[in-house]
This record gives structure tokens, C-alpha cells and sequence, in this order.
């Protein structure tokens, strides 16, 4: 399939050589410490707790089940004691529902998960959800109640700092393309493609080796934020316009990121659930490095295992630079969408003075989903709602790329973001006068 | 030490480029322009550029004090109102033109509004449209370019610009005389009569590739604009060759080179979207030679960009382009 790109998109600085070429090593736990692992850690409904204060867990088992469709399972990382049922600390919800337990015992075992009589069942069994940062639960994603024919797996791994997925590629190469090719028999699809940025040459030639042997595509991707993107991602490698406000199946295509393709290879053929991921510890830290890290320890214990803060920390952001989120504390848990934990010292930080808008039109330019930012972030300063759901602020992806050009340093995404519930509610409101 | 951590919406880098920085490389652009003015109008160039940018900076900074508003002098954009407010005045005004200028440019079409990407109008623009009007004798004393070769200090010796010599002939002869205007070389160059910046084609030029290869502007405004002059001209050039210069003396003489790369494109009174910034490129032009072939002035270009920038916002609002996947109506 040739590169049909997508329109918008910028080139930041990718910062990407820290940790790049380095081989994932394993955080290791220690008995008596302690890990927090939330009850939502996905796009849905927060699981339901199924264990008590003092009860024996072993890695891998239940703690949680879905609370609904939308909603996933949670196991144990680790084994050991439920040392409290209550609230821990999370990146935007200040504290949330959950499981703390202390590790009693060291092991590399865990219980498999109980796989049901279908792929979806095993998908749901093992907990698994997006690895990239959108976190949707995966047997959503894999029961299209539409016709689908392609599966584009997400290699782009556009975000800057970020390099879990690059090593994830070259280091379980097959183990993806295994994972892929499940889900590629299971709903009985023609295409199957992986997309990589053009950026990392190695994870390209590492999936050529496997391109004949298993029958799938591999697309060089032209190294732009936010390449990654389902809609742009689709766009991009099937010329296919996912249209406003619906998914990507209504296109017929359906993304995994590589991450959420190796645990289903995990889930399927280990009976492994999701409770440990690769997680990117870089900037102001003493040695950068990927880590195998399990789901629920502290990013503080990241930090410390890379060598420290170098200087003072001014923020730590979970995920990448660009659509990650600045935490408060640094007892807040990895989590299932936790792909980096990155460090800023003051000096990093870019100058934040803020001028009016000059109505340059670079957020225009850089806007991967062709809205016009300067004018959506008058009208939320205006609090003007009605217009901003005329001007299609629903369809923005919360990329960041109008911020980032932006000379005068307007907010723009984060009012987007903070002005949706309004804008939903109005959007509501019209459809309901409209069935009167 | 860690209760300290900052928190702010992402993305949490940015883009070196900021707007104080753009407003400077303007003013970089503009820097041959300057110094050729420099070259032909010696102190007089030198006294309206200090003068102009002075007035207009300590403006802007009173009427935030005054208002109690944090001051935006920091943005460089009246410093750049400065130097093009000075551009769009023959060398030699008196200082009290500068001084009612720089208040019209900045406090009357920029502060009044809330500052910077709030004023509807060109404000360097308003100010010479307004003085242009008011005091029709200071504003066209045009004086007669010299070189730094006869000393930064020389008295002005009056003339007329190429343009207004044409609108003379015409008036009196009913056609016009070549022998006088100014030949193209002088032009390109910018040893006529005329404004004190754009007075060389060529540099103006100069600077908006250095515009275009920053990106600071794309050619959607230049190129609509002088190539509407061009074609107009250019067709009633040929349809009645004794009535005008020919169109591509058009393009090069007056404001019309300023008045593409540099007033025209003004971020804050120009089009945000592309299909609109071509519309009002051609609507600027399509002015432009109307007021220059049939009106009573002889140059049009302030008057095009003013007109056409009350209908920016029109533009901006209904040529929104379809978002990614929005479905027609
Ligand atoms: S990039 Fe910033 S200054 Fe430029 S138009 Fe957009 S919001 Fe305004
Ligand atoms: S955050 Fe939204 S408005 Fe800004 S560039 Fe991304 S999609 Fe466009």
C-alpha cells in the first residue's frame, strides 16, 4: 500500500536518543514494598473490587472485573497482602478507587487467566486495554458490530521522548506479528498492515523479516505529529476519512497499538493478563531507560531505579510530552496506559509568557483535523458554546499541535478540552429538539 | 522538594518561535528597506524612524498604564507599527505629523480595541489614511531623494512621485508623458519620489523572501495582490496604452510591493484561512487599480487594504474550511 499522509501535523524536537538503542530492563519489586494499582484505569466504567482488606493475592489474579461493556479487569501484579481497600493517587482524578497491596513473596509465575469460549472473552479476561494513552478496553475495539476488513497495527510512535514501543518492536518483534495475525484470523480480516515511522529503521527491517511469512504490510510513515493518531494513522496508510464523532470501524479499519498486540499474543497463547508494561523513564533523570515495570508501582521507584533527578525536578508528565499529564505526586501508580514518565528540570521548561492572539494562523496550519483553534479559543474565553459546537470543537483529538506552534502561547487545547462537557451537553440538547 | 511540582495542560513543549520574535524578524525583513531610506533621505530618514517608534512605543505603554492593563510593549508590534507608520509617510514631515500619527496608529486603532489581534483596521494604515486626509499638504511634500554621497544633512528639494506625476499629466493633458516618470531601473532601485519606505522595489522584495522563507507569511496575499494588479492594469494598459504606465510599473511603483508583503499580510487584519487570504489578495488589487485608473488619487493600495480588512472577519467566518471527516450539510 503506498503513503497517502495527512494534511496538519507538525515536527517537534524528538528527543528520542536517550533511550532509543538500549535494551528494556526489568524493575524489579521487593518484598515489604507496596503497590497501588486503581480500579479505572481505562476509558469506561471503573472495575468492581472483588477482594478485601487482608486477603492473600498472587500475581496475576482477579481484582477487579468489568463493571459493563465499557469497562475492563484488573489483576495483581504482584503477590502479597491487600493492605487497603480505598483511594490512591491518580494522575487526573486527584485519588481514585483502589487496591494497595504488599508484596510478600518474589516470583516470576502467575495465574493464567481464565480464557472463556471466545477471543473477546479472553481479550476482556486478561484486562487488556490500548497500551498507547487513549487506554479504551480491547474487546471493545475487537467486537465491531460493523463489517470491518483492515487492522492497521500502530507502530508510529510519534510522541517525542517516548521509545517503549520502538523497543518493544525490535525486541518482540514476532511476538507482535503473532498477536496481529490472531486478531487478523479471529474477525476474519483481508488487510493487515503495520505502520512505522520512517524515524526507526531497525523496527522496520526487524518486521520485513516476518512480512512474507506471515502475510501482512509493513508502511513506512513519515516521521509528523501526531502520526499515531487512529484517524490520521487510517488516513494515512488507507486513504480512508473516518467521518466526525464515529469510530474507525465505520471505515471499516480497526487500529491496535504494537503494545495491545503482543499481551493479546500474551493473553491468547500464555494465558498471561495484562500486569506488568514497558514504560520510557527519560529527561532530567541520571540513566534514561526503558523498564518492564508492574502495573501499580510507584513512579518515584522508576526514578530512583534510573540513577535520580538530575538537579531539581520542576514537572514530571506521564506519557509523552505532548498529550501527557502533569502528575502531582510521585506516589502516583504506572498504570495500563502509562507509556513514559518524563522529567523536566526548570531549565527544560519552555517560556510560558503569554501574548494575545496575532491571528497568525499557525494552529490552523498545524491542526491535523483542519478546525480553527485561534477562533475555537476565543469562544472559550467567551464561554461561547453554542459556537464552539458550530465550529466542530467535538472533533478535536486533543493532539496539542495548535498549542505547540503557537507564538503567543494561547492555551487552546486545554480550554478545548476543559469546554467539552458544555459543548456535549448543548450537542445533546440540539439532537433532542431535533427527535421532538 | 516534590509538593513543588508545576502542573499545566499539555502539551508541555513548545515551539522556540514566540510572538515578540516574530514581530522582530518583521522588523529584520524590513531592515534593507531602512537602510536604503537611510541612504536616499539621510536624516530625514533617520529622525522619522526614531520619532515614529518612539512616539508609538511610549503610546502603547501609556494607555496600557492609563487603563491599568498589563503593558504589551513587550510584543515588538508597536515597535513594527513604528517603523511601518514611518514607511507610509514622505521624509521630512514635521514631527507633530509623526506625534498625531503614531496616536491614531496606536492609541485609536490598536489600544482603543484591547491591543494586539484585536483591531480591525491596518493601524500604520488608518493613521496615514487619516493624515493623508487631514493634512493632504504635509502628507505629499514629497522631497527629492538624494544620497549619503551628499551628506547625511541636505535640504529637501521637492518633487512628485511617478504615480502622482502620471495623475497630473493626465488631468492636464488628457495622457500620459512619459518623460515624466521616473524610468523602471530608479525604481527597482528607489532613487524616485515617494513614501520613505518601498521606495526600492527591490529590496522590499528582498525582505518578503526572507518572510516567505522564515514562513512568516505564505505567497497567498503577495502573489493574489500584485498579480491582480498586474493582469488589471496590464489589460487596460493594452487596451489603451497612452492612459497608464505599463503594469509592470504598476507593480513596482507606489505602495504596491510594501503593501503586499507587509501591510497586507498583517496577521492581525489579514484572513487566518488560505482560500480567504486569496480573495482578499484580489480584492486589495482589484481596489488598488480602481482608485489608482479612475480615482482622484493616484495611489490606492492604503485605501485597498483598509476596505478589504472590514471584511476580514466575514471572510474568516464563511470560508471555515470543512473539518477532518465533517459531513457536508
Ligand atoms: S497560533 Fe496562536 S497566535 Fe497564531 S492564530 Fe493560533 S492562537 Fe493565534
Ligand atoms: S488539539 Fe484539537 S484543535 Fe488543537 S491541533 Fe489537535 S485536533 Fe486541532
Amino acid at each position: 500500500m503506498p503513503y497517502f499522509g495527512f494534511k496538519g501535523g507538525i515536527h517537534p524536537k524528538y528527543n528520542k536518543s536517550a533511550t532509543q538503542s538500549k535494551n528494556t530492563e526489568n524493575l524489579p519489586v521487593e518484598v515489604g514494598e507496596v503497590v497501588h494499582i486503581p480500579l479505572a484505569q481505562h476509558i469506561g466504567a471503573p472495575a468492581k473490587i472483588l477482594v478485601k482488606k487482608n486477603q492473600q493475592v498472587k500475581t496475576g489474579e482477579l481484582i477487579g472485573e468489568a463493571a459493563g461493556f465499557i469497562s475492563t479487569t484488573i489483576h495483581s501484579s504482584v503477590t502479597g497482602k491487600v493492605v487497603s481497600v480505598g483511594t490512591v493517587e491518580h494522575p487526573i482524578g486527584g485519588r481514585v478507587p483502589g487496591v494497595s497491596i504488599e508484596v510478600e513473596e518474589l516470583t516470576e509465575d502467575y495465574v493464567p487467566i481464565d480464557s472463556g469460549d471466545s477471543f473477546q472473552k479472553t481479550v476482556l479476561a486478561a484486562g487488556l486495554a490500548g497500551m498507547g494513552c487513549a487506554t479504551f478496553p480491547s474487546h471493545v475495539k475487537l467486537s465491531p458490530p460493523k463489517d470491518v476488513d483492515a487492522l492497521l497495527i500502530n507502530g508510529a510512535e510519534c510522541e517525542p521522548y517516548l521509545t517503549c514501543d520502538h523497543r518493544m518492536m525490535v525486541e518482540r518483534t514476532e511476538d507482535i506479528v503473532k498477536g496481529a495475525v490472531i486478531i487478523k484470523e479471529k474477525l476474519g480480516l483481508k488487510i493487515l498492515a503495520i505502520g512505522i515511522e520512517k524515524n526507526k529503521p531497525d523496527a522496520i527491517e526487524a518486521f520485513r523479516k516476518f512480512e512474507k511469512e506471515y502475510g501482512f504490510e509493513v508502511i513506512e510513515l513519515e516521521v509528523k505529529y501526531p502520526q499515531g493518531g487512529e484517524k490520521q494513522l487510517i488516513k494515512a496508510c488507507l486513504n480512508r476519512v473516518v467521518p466526525e464523532g464515529k469510530l474507525p470501524m465505520e471505515v471499516g479499519a480497526i487500529v491496535h497499538n504494537v503494545g495491545t498486540c503482543a499481551c493479546i499474543y500474551d493473553a491468547v497463547e500464555l494465558k498471561k493478563p495484562l500486569y506488568e508494561r514497558m514504560v520510557t523513564v527519560t529527561g532530567a533523570v541520571k540513566e534514561p531507560k526503558n523498564l518492564m515495570v508492574k502495573i501499580g508501582t510507584p513512579i518515584s521507584k522508576l526514578i530512583e531505579y534510573c540513577g535520580g533527578f538530575v538537579g531539581e525536578p520542576k514537572k514530571i508528565v506521564m506519557g509523552g510530552p505532548m498529550m501527557g499529564l502533569a502528575v502531582t505526586s510521585l506516589d502516583t501508580p504506572v498504570m495500563k496506559g502509562t507509556s513514559g514518565i518524563l522529567v523536566y528540570s526548570e531549565s527544560d521548561l519552555p517560556d510560558l509568557t503569554q501574548y494575545n492572539c496575532m491571528r497568525c494562523g499557525r494552529c490552523i496550519d498545524a491542526c491535523p483535523m483542519e478546525l480553527i483553534p485561534s477562533a475555537m479559543d476565543r469562544f472559550v474565553v467567551k464561554e461561547l458554546y453554542e459556537s464552539l459546537a458550530d465550529w466542530h470543537v467535538m472533533n478535536c483529538i486533543e493532539c496539542g499541535c495548535c498549542s505547540y506552534v503557537c507564538p503567543s502561547r494561547r492555551t487552546l487545547v486545554g480550554g478545548f478540552k476543559t469546554s467539552k462537557r458544555q459543548v456535549a451537553r448543548i450537542l445533546k440538547e440540539r439532537e433532542d429538539n431535533k427527535n421532538d | 522538594m516534590t509538593d513543588k511540582l508545576l502542573v499545566t495542560f499539555s502539551p508541555h513543549d513548545r515551539d522556540t518561535m514566540t510572538t515578540n520574535k516574530v514581530m522582530m524578524l518583521v522588523v529584520l525583513a524590513l531592515l534593507p528597506s531602512i537602510l536604503s531610506s537611510v541612504y536616499f533621505y539621510g536624516h530625514y530618514a533617520i529622525k522619522g524612524y526614531l520619532l515614529t517608534v518612539i512616539f508609538c512605543v511610549a503610546l502603547e505603554y501609556g494607555f496600557d498604564k492609563i487603563s491599568g492593563r498589563k503593558t504589551q510593549i513587550k510584543d515588538n508590534s508597536a515597535l513594527l507599527t513604528g517603523i511601518l507608520l514611518a514607511m507610509n509617510m514622505p521624509a521630512g514631515a514635521p514631527w507633530w505629523i509623526m506625534l498625531i500619527g503614531a496616536f491614531i496608529a496606536i492609541t485609536v486603532s490598536k489600544s482603543a480595541y484591547g491591543g494586539l489581534g484585536q483591531n480591525p483596521f491596518n493601524p500604520a494604515l488608518v493613521a496615514r489614511v487619516f493624515l493623508l486626509i487631514a493634512w493632504p499638504a504635509e502628507m505629499t511634500a514629497w522631497i527629492k531623494p538624494q544620497t549619503v554621497m551628499n551628506g547625511l544633512t541636505f535640504d529637501a528639494v521637492s518633487t512628485a512621485t511617478p504615480l502622482g506625476a502620471m495623475k497630473t499629466d493626465l488631468l492636464a493633458k488628457g495622457h500620459v508623458v512619459m518623460e515624466n516618470i521616473a524610468p523602471m531601473t530608479d525604481k527597482l532601485i528607489g532613487s524616485v519620489s515617494g513614501c520613505m519606505g518601498g521606495d526600492s522595489a527591490l529590496l522590499v522584495l528582498l525582505g518578503g523572501a526572507f518572510l516567505l522563507q522564515q514562513r512568516i507569511i505564505t505567497w497567498h496575499i503577495p502573489v493574489s495582490f500584485i498579480g491582480t494588479v498586474f493582469v488589471l492594469t496590464g489589460l487596460y494598459w493594452l487596451v489603451y496604452p497612452d492612459q497608464t504606465i505599463n503594469p509592470l510599473m504598476h507593480i513596482i511603483s507606489g505602495g504596491v510591493m510594501l503593501g503586499a508583503f507587509f501591510m497586507a499580510t498583517d496577521y492581525v487584519t489579514s484572513p487566518m484561512v488560505k482560500r480567504a487570504q486569496l480573495i482578499f489578495g484580489i480584492g486589495c488589487g482589484l481596489i488598488t487599480v480602481v482608485i489608482r485608473l479612475f480615482g482622484s488619487y493616484p495611489e490606492g493600495v492604503a485605501f485597498a487594504i483598509l476596505i478589504i480588512n472590514a471584511f476580514v472577519p466575514i471572510l474568516d467566518n464563511y470560508m471555515r474550511p470543512k473539518s477532518f471527516g465533517e459531513e457536508a450539510k
